[in-house]
Order: structure tokens, then C-alpha cells, then sequence
């Protein structure tokens, strides 16, 4: 772990207290056995069983008190969960570090299924903003529409929205695959920093704006394109994994892949912080 | 007097960095900073390639595909091949023993499976960490 070690005031800022302590000795060896690991399980999760079932009807429970339902009833060992009359409720579904098969018969409110890590999750509804925020792991699928902000800053994992989506669609995305079977609104792809969004319907204006990195395919049409999105060529291993994907998606199983657009970053807004400079003088 | 020193200098020039590639990229001298990747991150898994390991992975997990491990790629950390793993967020360098292949997507699944077996692995940082700071 890093020390932490205090030091003389020397500078202006640390005489000014801004800071007076310094992290040292940040780098930790830890040395493991590739062998000794083939357990299938991480440390602090449940052990849940994909065939063990169960219902829970949140009808009448707040969304905390029904995230630690779910929460016990994996602790039971329950690897398949219904949950029943979700009725829009607000942050249902978040926080789940666990493999786990949810099925949420109807709709989400807001920031459903935040800060996932590792389950499948079936949506028979619609969802609000921010669903699935910063997925790590896992699978979501939503068989209607998605409210903006879907799949923000997520991580890793597979986000399937069956119908169209809102603004902002995986706006600051840092891994994982976004697919959408209808059309996205305006802002897709806002300032992504990796990552894949598939859309296969149209797309809003100022797409993949700012975007440091990652890649976007649009089969339908395109509003506009955002700062530093370029055209790229979709190559054959492309559209064998969006065939893939698409499979994984259980959507467009006779969309031709190979007329899609591929979008990726210019890469001109990359890596300025030495440039800065340069720009600030040229601004005095 | 006391003899002068020589300064030792080696004939192999130091190359600090980049599977494959051994100078710095164009874009790297124009910013003057390295840039961290020493892979193409867009690059997309060829599935042929999978390991044994990672397909019982898959199976346990209950997934169709990599998932997130479509996103781990084998980069360099301090002149030795690393896979970042981002629960503990920093670099594991890979063994001296596991002998690596030559083309990245090898490499790849190889950087998947060794990061899987660490998470997994008691002496993973996070094992320390929820012991002390986990609420529920």
C-alpha cells in the first residue's frame, strides 16, 4: 500500500497548505500461481446455482429494500430471480457483483442495473435515464426503449436495447458493447474512450463528438458527425464479429452487416496536455 | 593521481518499450509523452483462438462470449509484457516462464486467462481490501 509521509513545506502551494504530505512506495508485488486458480469464483461472492428459482414481488418495496432482497436471496443460492411489479421504480437492480440470471417483469425508472459486475439481466419493459451505468461485466437486455444517458461510463459487458434509445448513448464509455436494434438520438458516443456501439437503425446529430477512441457501426442513417469522428473501413473480421454480436443480441438476424458504417476517433483531440502550452501562448 | 573513470557504455542502446515495435511513434515524439497503450485497443477477438480455460470461464459465468474480456489485451508495463487489471488497477507483468506467441491475438487470450486466474486467485488485492472494508 502507498505510505503516507509528511514532508517539509517546500514550494509555494505546500507553504500555502495546499499539500503537505507525498505518496511513496506505490508499487506492491503480489505473486500468485497461475495453477492454484481454477475455482471459478470470486473472493466475496455467492455461490449461486443457475437452476435454483425464485420470484420476488416488489410491489410495495422501496428500491433498497428490494436490492437487499435480491441481495439475500442470492445469499440462498438463488442463481435465477423473477422480480415481479417493478412499476418504474428508481435504482432497482443496482450494485450486483455476482453471476446472476434477473428477469425484471416491466419497466425501470432511472439508473436501474447501476454498477453492475457479472449478471445476465432480461428487461420485459421500457427503462428511464442512465440505465446500466457503469457496467462492468454481464449482460443487459431491454426488450423496449431505452430513456438518454444508456450504458454511461460503462466498463465491460453486453448492453442490448431491442427498441431505440435516447440522447447521449454511452456518452464517456471506457469498454464493453453497446447494441441497439432501433434508432439512437443526438450525441452518440459522447467523448467514449473505448468500447464498441452498434446501432442498427438511424442516429441523431454530432455522433461520436469528442470521441478519444473506441469504435462505432451505424447501419441506418447518420445526423451528423461530432468533432474528431472519422469514417473508417469495415473490414472482414468487423463484420464477423458484429455477425457475432448480433447473435449474442438476438436482433437483426437478417441485417447485412457488411453495409454498415464504421465511425472511429481522429485522434487529433488526443494526449494535449503538452501541447497545452503551445496553445496557451498562442492565446496570449 | 587517481585514474579517471571511464563512463561504462553499452553497446546495446536501451529501448524502453512497444511489443513488435521498437522506437516511438510519430505521435509520441510530436507530444513528447509516451502513450501507455502498446496495443491497438480496437482490436476485436479472434475466437478461434480461445483458450480451453476461458470457454469453462464463459460456461460458468453463464455468457455467450468473452464479454468483458473482449476489452483485455496484453500491453508492457517497465519492459515486460502486462495485462492491466483494472480491480486492482495497476499492471501484472506476466511470467518469465509462459513463453508468448507472436501475433497479439495469441497474446490476448493468453493476457485474458492469466488476469481471470489472478482475480480469482486469494492473493488478489481486493481479497485484503473487502476483508477490511466491505459493508454488506
Amino acid at each position: 500500500m502507498a505510505n503516507i509521509k509528511t514532508i517539509d513545506k517546500k514550494s509555494k502551494a505546500q507553504s500555502m497548505g495546499m499539500h503537505t504530505e507525498v505518496l511513496t512506495g506505490r508499487t506492491q508485488q503480489k505473486f500468485f500461481n497461475p495453477d492454484e486458480a481454477e475455482n471459478f469464483y470470486y473472493f466475496g461472492t455467492y455461490d449461486v446455482d443457475f437452476n435454483k428459482r425464485t420470484d420476488l414481488d416488489v410491489m410495495n418495496m422501496s428500491a433498497p429494500e428490494a436490492n437487499k432482497e435480491i441481495d439475500n436471496l442470492m445469499s440462498q443460492g438463488y442463481g435465477t430471480i423473477v422480480i415481479k411489479n417493478p412499476q418504474g421504480k428508481h435504482s432497482l437492480g443496482v450494485g450486483i457483483l455476482n453471476k446472476l440470471n434477473l428477469i425484471f417483469e416491466g419497466s425501470l425508472g432511472y439508473f436501474g442495473m447501476g454498477s453492475c459486475d457479472g449478471p445476465i439481466v432480461r428487461i420485459n419493459g421500457r427503462v428511464g435515464w442512465s440505465c446500466a451505468e457503469n457496467l462492468m461485466a454481464g449482460k443487459v437486455v431491454i426488450e423496449k426503449n431505452a430513456g438518454s444517458c444508456f450504458g454511461a461510463a460503462i466498463r465491460g459487458g453486453d448492453l442490448i436495447c431491442k427498441g431505440s434509445v435516447g440522447a447521449r448513448t454511452g456518452i464517456d464509455m471506457k469498454g464493453g458493447t453497446i447494441i441497439i436494434g432501433g434508432d439512437a438520438g443526438a450525441f452518440t458516443g459522447f467523448m467514449m474512450q473505448r468500447g464498441r456501439i452498434i446501432i442498427l437503425g438511424d442516429v441523431g446529430i454530432n455522433l461520436g463528438d469528442s470521441m478519444y477512441d473506441g469504435t462505432i457501426f451505424v447501419g441506418g442513417e447518420i445526423g451528423s458527425y461530432g468533432s474528431d469522428a472519422v469514417d473508417a473501413e469495415l473490414t472482414s473480421s468487423d463484420q464477423n464479429w458484429l455477425r457475432r454480436k448480433l447473435k449474442v443480441a438476438e436482433i437483426g438476424d437478417d441485417f447485412d452487416v457488411s453495409k454498415m458504417k464504421k465511425i472511429v476517433a481522429g485522434k487529433k483531440l488526443w494526449n494535449y496536455d503538452n501541447l497545452e502550452p503551445t496553445e496557451k501562448k498562442g492565446a496570449i | 593521481m587517481a585514474k579517471k573513470k571511464g563512463k561504462k557504455t553499452s553497446s546495446k542502446k536501451q529501448v524502453r518499450g512497444q511489443l513488435g515495435k521498437k522506437k516511438e511513434t510519430a505521435r509520441e515524439k510530436m507530444i513528447g509523452q509516451t502513450i501507455g497503450y502498446r496495443y491497438d485497443v480496437n482490436l476485436l477477438p479472434d475466437y478461434k483462438k480461445i483458450t480451453p480455460f476461458l470457454k469453462k470461464y464463459i460456461e460458468a459465468m453463464g455468457w455467450d462470449d468473452l464479454n468483458w474480456l473482449e476489452d483485455v489485451h496484453m500491453g508492457y508495463e517497465d519492459d515486460r509484457p502486462a495485462v492491466f487489471c483494472r480491480n486492482a488497477n495497476g499492471w501484472v507483468t506476466i511470467p518469465k516462464s509462459i513463453k508468448l506467441p507472436n501475433n497479439q491475438q495469441d497474446r490476448d487470450m493468453i493476457a485474458r486467462e492469466l488476469l481471470v486466474k489472478f482475480q480469482m486467485s486469494p492473493k488478489h488485492p481486493l481479497v485484503d481490501l473487502k476483508k477490511a472494508y466491505l459493508k454488506f
